[in-house]
């Protein structure tokens, strides 16, 4: 008998026969295909999906789940080095605690009044972000770091009305990927060459590039390479001759030790928020920042959400709203600033959480203990017979590159050797960046001892050997 | 009038909530801060370490050092929790509301088990660039929703790197012109045709791949006009990017029509499949002859909003436009998954890494625990949701449903409150805050409202009858307010953490503040107030 009985699903209430019946009797229905008189038969699945038998009950469903991912080996397992985009800094307990609360996590798009905790959750971590940017506006987060770079050359190609963006060679390489794509219907890019001892910007050839056609010159820092960029000053100031933005990507983690770039000079600042309390998630805890001056050819070119702070009827009490929505292609489709909708938000409060439990001195100290934990490592690894780190002549936060071409071996063949010390050793940089011969991407962050960092000299020194 | 909320109904009629919500009057963090707190530690520095390398920070050059002060809240760790904990209470949640009234979002349950097993040290602490071997089981999951996916659409093969939706459409269009590029028809094909029911994206991100942007209305009987598609297309005709049902819940019957006049145009057929969740196991976009469709996997497939993301989309195409995919790809090789980056056509990264790879495992659940059979059981269910809430709905004096009088709707309606709001006055947004007064989400629709005063309901499979009872009796109450004290609805709301908020600064450059630092400066007032 039991196999006759219709399955009732935990998460369909109305999967209960004797309701479907009644509901179905309420609207003058026979069947649920009573409803699909528009699907015509043509196009109706004749039989059922091929799908792998279902686990109806959690139990099977967590074990069968938990079986594939046992298959994995972690960053807790195994000491990483690996970064190039996605880090393994600490996440405090607090912020998992905030991003698994139901009200933030399975709510959407509520407006301030059912919504409150929202807005003001993300008003705040755009203002802590402000503080750290050292700027007045930051939006909502978008995508990724990705998203935020692509966007913000955008916006400075509609702000300048010009069609022609200097990309520093330095830049990671999927960032440059995405700009490619999504500037590609109106931009040209054009890479900039770096000084291959510094790793820094040729200022010869930004000089020599640069003109009153462009819109902006986009660099990052620290670089994708790991080296800190010291001429931002200088390179602004050329932009700013000829008329041009400055764009900068920055790893916000690193602003409690090094200056916001409009410090220097940048006009938009962008980047990725995942350092900022988002577990790696096999790349799954990106979210995009950007950030300008409070002024209105530059915050008329968001395509993202703003949120502000404004007053109600009642004195003193704090409400929130949309900033300029009718640039939004939410409130004008196609006549919108480029395009918005889901992204990243919850990521975005979860950095603000993050902000918050760090403070001034906690962002100081970590990313001075970044700094000298690389320092360190660099300083170690470079007294291993053929190896050099860093590459470049130059500052860097908390990545580096290591070159092995005095070892005579390969990147690939040492990192699948370190794999046997339970060690992920860096990204390889050979086939982006064959310019750099045999070299790797190493990261350090506060999560490594140095116990840690010895086991990776030690490890290394025996590999190459 | 009277206060109908005193009346408590114990023979089963949905009651009205006596709703308060949480109201903290919870100060801005900054106001919160008090000098010298600490909120977490970081690891301290080993004496090794200090010793061999003294102070690295101070020695930046001067340029990269910090001198603007950072002036972040210094808080002690329980006064950051108590804070959100505060603000979390101020949110409503689709955990806490019968959150039908988003409409097209598809707002249903997240199982918890997927939200547990998402968080596992498994995924969370894998990076992305850690040798295939060591990430198999992730590559195996991420493999396998590929292969369901496939199975669902009819479609040959899908990226899931995509951020959301709207990524997921940017993406389509970036195809389109990648297709026709390498065909040589660059700068010919410029456009793209859209139904103005289909979501804003598929105009936006056509127009930022840049394509000039057709869009069609609906035709007298309120489907879309296929004549009008027939007189739109042409030699520069790159695609059609169209939402089906579209977000008025209405099937277009002749959708296989308009992929064969866009097709024998020249044109590339995108299925945005957005609102997907009443069509699953019923159609699909292989059938109806699409080259390209995407789902949301937060919507859809369950995994959660997160307060506007992360969600994720996933792409899916023909064979023939498979090289263009975003790259890399999961791949199978007999005896192990690897990620396939040699793909010189594609379009390039669209996100950072693989994607959101945690709603991707969620998704992979969800399916595994409905399999074949309870997929369509969400689809069915969702549609019986939808049209016993429209009967409900119709039942309301002062609401209809504009387009095909008369026929079924799929997942969702668009209603419009044109009549009550004439004899009232009362306005479909001013509806929605009366109704955040008895604990519930309300949305109108996105712009421009075609359908005069509208609100778009979509009752996924989440909801039971008793909770589409309880938000009709809502809305009918609110409705004979509106008829009997208007006022009442145009000052709402009265239950909410917030009274009317002043609306003028949010479009005036000299006092919008997007920032407290930004707000400080606009009303001069001191940094600690």
């Amino acid at each position: 008998m039991s196999e006759n009985r219709a399955i009732v699903y935990p998460y369909i209430p109305n999967s209960v026969p004797r309701v479907k019946q009644e509901m179905l009797k309420g609207v003058g229905a026979r069947s649920e295909e009573d409803f699909y008189e528009d699907v015509p038969e043509a196009l109706r699945l004749k039989k059922p999906l091929n799908l792998p038998e279902s686990l109806l009950s959690e139990c099977a469903l967590k074990r069968h789940v938990e079986g594939i991912l046992s298959r994995n080996r972690t960053c807790q397992e195994c000491l990483s080095f690996l970064g190039a985009g996605c880090y393994q800094h600490h996440v405090p307990a607090v912020c998992d605690e905030i991003n698994q609360r139901s009200e933030f996590l399975t709510a959407y798009a509520g407006e301030p009044y059912d919504d409150h905790g929202r807005f003001q959750a993300l008003f705040e971590y755009a203002s802590m972000m402000g503080e750290l940017l050292n700027m007045d506006v930051v939006n909502v987060p978008t995508y990724d770091g990705l998203q935020a770079a692509a966007t913000s050359v955008r916006m400075a190609a509609r702000i300048t009305g010009r069609q022609e963006a200097l990309i520093v060679k330095t830049i990671h390489p999927a960032v440059l990927s995405k700009i490619r794509d999504y500037c590609a219907p109106n931009l040209q890019i054009r890479l900039l060459d770096y000084d291959a001892k510094t790793g820094q910007i040729d200022l010869s050839a930004l000089q020599a590039a640069i003109s009153s056609k462009t819109a902006a010159v986009y660099f990052e820092n620290p670089s994708h390479l790991g080296s800190l960029e010291a001429q931002g000053d200088e390179i602004a100031e050329i932009i700013h001759d000829h008329g041009g933005i400055c764009v900068v990507g920055v790893d916000p983690i690193s602003l409690g030790v090094m200056a916001p770039p409009v410090d220097y000079g940048a006009d938009i600042v962008c980047g990725d928020i995942q350092s900022l309390g988002m577990h790696m998630q096999f790349g799954g805890g990106h979210a995009g920042f950007i950030a300008t001056r409070d002024e209105e050819k530059y915050v008329m070119e968001y395509p993202s959400r703003l949120f502000g702070i404004a007053p109600t009827s009642v004195e003193g009490e704090y409400g929130f709203g949309d900033v300029a929505y009718e640039r939004t292609s939410f409130a004008e489709r196609e006549e919108g600033k480029e395009f918005v909708g889901t992204a990243s938000a919850l990521w975005g409060i979860t950095a603000g959480v993050y902000l918050a439990l760090m403070g001034p001195q906690g962002m100081q100290e970590l990313g001075e203990g970044v700094m000298q934990r690389a320092k360190y490592l660099m300083a170690k690894l470079s007294k291993i017979d053929g190896v050099k780190a860093p590459i470049f002549a130059a500052p860097h936060f908390k990545e580096f590159g290591v070159n092995f071409d005095g070892t005579g071996k390969a990147v690939a063949e040492i990192n699948a050797a370190l794999l046997n010390y339970k060690i992920f050793g860096g990204k390889s940089l050979t086939s982006e960046f064959p310019e750099l011969g045999e070299s790797a991407l190493y990261c350090v962050t506060e999560v490594h001892t140095k116990a840690d960092l010895d086991r990776l000299v030690d490890a290394l020194t025996e590999v190459v050997s | 009038m009277q206060n109908i909320t005193e009346k408590r109904y114990t023979d089963g009629r949905p009651n009205l909530r006596r709703f308060h919500q949480a109201k903290w009057d919870e100060p801005i963090i900054f106001e919160l801060s008090n000098p010298g707190e600490r909120g977490i530690l970081p690891p301290a520095v080993e004496d090794g370490i200090r010793d061999a390398v003294g102070n690295v920070a101070s020695a930046l050059p001067d340029m990269l050092r910090r001198k603007t002060p950072l002036d972040l809240p210094e808080m002690a760790q329980p006064q950051v929790v108590r804070h959100y904990m505060r603000l979390s209470q101020e949110n409503l949640g689709l955990d806490l509301n019968i959150d039908i009234g988003q409409g097209t979002c598809t707002m249903k349950y997240s199982p918890k088990i997927n939200e547990q097993l998402a968080r596992t040290p498994q995924i969370t602490e894998l990076h992305p660039l850690q040798p295939e071997e060591t990430v198999q089981g992730i590559l195996e999951i991420m493999y396998k929703f590929e292969q369901i996916l496939k199975e669902i659409s009819g479609l040959d093969r899908f990226s899931l790197q995509l951020g959301a939706g709207s990524a997921a459409i940017y993406a389509a269009a970036s195809i389109i012109r990648a297709y026709h590029a390498a065909r040589g028809d660059t700068g010919q094909r410029d456009e793209i045709i859209t139904t103005i029911f289909s979501h804003p994206s598929d105009a936006a991100c056509a127009k930022t791949a840049g394509f000039n942007v057709i869009t069609l209305y609906p035709d007298d009987d309120g489907y879309p006009d296929l004549n009008a598609l027939k007189e739109a297309v042409s030699e520069r005709t790159a695609g059609l990017m169209t939402a089906n049902p579209e977000d008025t819940g209405i099937f277009n019957p002749r959708i296989a029509k308009f992929v064969d006049v866009v097709h024998k145009a020249g044109g590339l057929c995108f299925y945005d499949q957005a609102n997907a969740n009443g069509v699953l196991g019923i159609t699909r976009a292989r059938e109806a002859g699409f080259d390209l469709c995407h789902f949301n996997l937060h919507k859809t497939f369950s995994t959660p909003h997160g307060c506007g993301g992360p969600g994720a989309g996933a792409l899916g195409v023909i064979e023939a436009l498979s090289p263009f995919l975003p790259t890399p790809l999961v791949a199978y090789a007999g005896n192990r998954y690897y990620l396939d980056h040699n793909r010189p056509q594609s379009i390039g990264k669209v996100r950072a890494f693989y994607g959101v790879v945690p709603a991707v495992l969620k998704a992979y659940a969800w399916v595994m625990s409905l399999g074949a059979e309870g997929l369509k059981e969400v689809s069915k269910t969702a549609v019986l949701n939808n049209n016993y809430l429209l009967k409900k709905m119709l039942e309301i004096p002062g609401v209809s449903a504009p387009y095909a009088k008369g026929k079924r709707r799929i997942e969702q309606v668009r209603y419009s409150w044109e009549k009550l709001c004439k004899e009232t006055g009362v306005h479909s947004e001013e509806i929605g805050l009366r109704a955040a007064d008895f604990g519930v989400h309300y949305w109108t629709s996105h712009h421009p409202f075609i359908v005069p005063e509208p609100c778009t309901l979509e009752p996924t499979e989440s909801f039971s009858k008793a909770d589409l009872d309880e938000y009709v009796e809502i809305l009918k109450h609110v409705a004979h307010e509106a008829y009997t004290d208007s006022d009442r609805v145009k000052t709402a709301p009265h239950n909410s953490t917030v009274h009317r908020t002043d609306q003028a600064p949010f479009d005036d450059p000299s006092q919008w503040a997007i920032t407290w630092r930004a707000y400080l400066k606009k009303t001069e007032r001191d940094k600690k107030g």
